[in-house]
């Protein structure tokens, strides 16, 4: 019943720290210097984007095509928004599962792809995927869709308005509050966390 | 013989599931403040502190709970001494699903077939589940159920010598494996008992019970808490972030079986635990 209380995992009583401001596009360098269980507050252009769009923007860079939005820099969003309400830009916007894209971000960060807000853990491959290209993994509180809703200040769907609420939409964001998950230097919060916290 | 209309119905559901996806129930909200309490994770204290304030801002009515407004899993306890007049049961349910999404800008989360894809742009056809049951009333609960957490459920043949040994540990593996992905702290419904189809439904009608409140046999109650504690052990924690409130609840319903089985099965709900109960 003893519980495993590595060095890496959070102490109860430490203050938490304050968020490190982040705005986008990110560079390579402001990437690799992230690190896992750092709390962030992200604010610039962001592209929602999930099952559905990945399996076309897939597609369309392995037909040689183009994106329909600079994916050099850029931070996707595994989300799909509410409706929005007259005079909102957006409905409420949460995390979706982030392991349902694993299989389509190898391609992505090839092709200049900095950063992921999600929930949930991702796969080796995609772990890898962020070492290798200098890439970094968010996590925002999944279920927390209406006081994310909040940090959205504008929306405008860019690709595929067929997809309804799984179209790729180009979000604003202000201060949006997020956690680095998996960084480039292998760390990632879930793994470590659970570690900490698991009781045998 | 008492006439309940089809449009009388459609109101009901409209009304339970526009409610659901903005407001909390009470049972739902205590649980989520008791865990603030409870819970020793730095980062774990930090999601729960988010959706205390993220059920605050929901309840103003400009945004839902959650994005993901879900799938609707309607209950219908029908009295047989009552007629259904106007149109068919699923249509009218239907119906109310279809307005709610409408007014209450709900998502359209549902597609015409798993290989089509195609969204059917409304919400519909919501899933029924209908029983008979005696006198003229009609029961209605509906359940707004997320994708991310249903994908995480369960359904196993046990060994019919599994005992409650084997019940626990299946149910511990699917929250462990789970992780992150059902949005921790999750409610569990556990069905055991009964044969294939019938566990499963067991498992999500265990959802629908008061959260936290114990089965009335003391010896699957106490399998409750045992079940609640082990799953808290995992480490899993809230947001899957790591800490010791995986679950805020676990519910278990049983049921008679064939001597050769042991059906077991898990369905985990979010933290969003949307429902809505109306009589008619």
């Amino acid at each position: 019943m003893s519980q495993r209380r590595r060095t890496r995992g959070a102490k109860p009583s430490m203050k938490p720290a304050e968020p490190v401001r982040l705005t986008t596009p990110l560079s390579e360098d402001q990437a690799r210097s992230l690190r896992a269980g750092t709390r962030v507050l992200i604010s610039g252009t962001a592209y929602t984007a999930r099952d559905a769009a990945h399996k076309r923007m897939t597609e369309l860079l392995a037909g040689g095509g183009a994106l329909p939005f600079d994916i050099s820099g850029a931070v996707i969003y595994y989300a799909g928004p509410t409706p929005a309400r007259p005079g909102k830009p957006v409905g409420a916007i949460g995390p979706t599962t982030s392991s349902r894209m694993d299989r389509y971000v190898a391609p992505l960060l090839a092709a200049g792809l900095r950063g992921m807000i999600g929930k949930g853990e991702r796969s080796d491959e995609v772990r890898q995927g962020l070492s290798r290209h200098g890439a970094v993994y968010f996590a925002a509180t999944g279920g927390a869709g209406a006081l994310l809703a909040r940090h959205i200040v504008a929306a405008e769907v860019v690709a595929w308005p067929e997809l309804g609420a799984e179209a790729v939409r180009r979000i604003e964001l202000r201060d949006f509050p997020a956690l680095v998950a998996c960084d480039s230097a292998g760390g990632d919060v879930y793994g470590q966390g659970r570690e900490a916290w698991v009781q045998d | 013989m008492r006439e309940i209309s089809a449009a009388e119905v459609s109101s009901a559901v409209e009304r339970l599931a526009s409610k659901s996806a903005y407001h909390l129930g009470v049972d739902e909200l205590s649980a989520l403040t008791r865990a603030l309490g409870e819970e020793k994770s730095e980062l774990g204290r930090g999601v729960l502190e988010e959706l205390v304030k993220n059920a605050a801002i929901a309840a103003e009515g400009e945004y839902p709970i959650c994005q993901d407004t879900g799938l609707a899993v309607v209950f219908v306890d029908w009295g047989q001494d009552a007629h259904l007049s106007g149109g068919s049961l699923q249509e009218a349910v239907d119906e109310g699903v279809r307005r709610a999404q409408k007014k209450a800008y709900l998502r359209a989360s549902v597609l015409g077939g798993p290989l089509t894809r195609k969204n059917t742009g409304d919400n519909t056809p919501a899933i029924v589940h209908l029983r008979l049951v005696p006198g003229d009333r009609v029961r209605i609960v509906v359940a707004a159920k997320g994708g991310g957490s249903e994908n995480m459920s369960r359904l196993e043949m046990l060994n019919p010598g599994a005992g409650a040994d084997g019940l626990v540990e299946f149910v511990v593996r699917a929250v462990r494996e789970a992780g992150a992905n059902p949005c921790p702290p999750i409610v569990v419904g556990v069905g055991a008992g009964g044969n294939f189809e019938r566990v499963a439904e067991l498992a999500k009608r265990a959802l629908l019970r008061p959260l936290g409140s114990a089965n009335p046999d003391p010896e699957l109650a106490a399998l409750e808490r045992r079940m609640l504690e082990a799953v808290n052990r995992t480490g899993v924690g809230p947001g899957g972030l790591g800490g010791t409130v995986t679950a805020l609840a676990v519910h278990l319903e049983a049921a008679p079986c064939h001597i050769a089985s042991f059906p077991a099965a898990v369905n985990i709900d979010c933290h969003a635990h949307r429902h809505g109960e109306a009589e008619l």
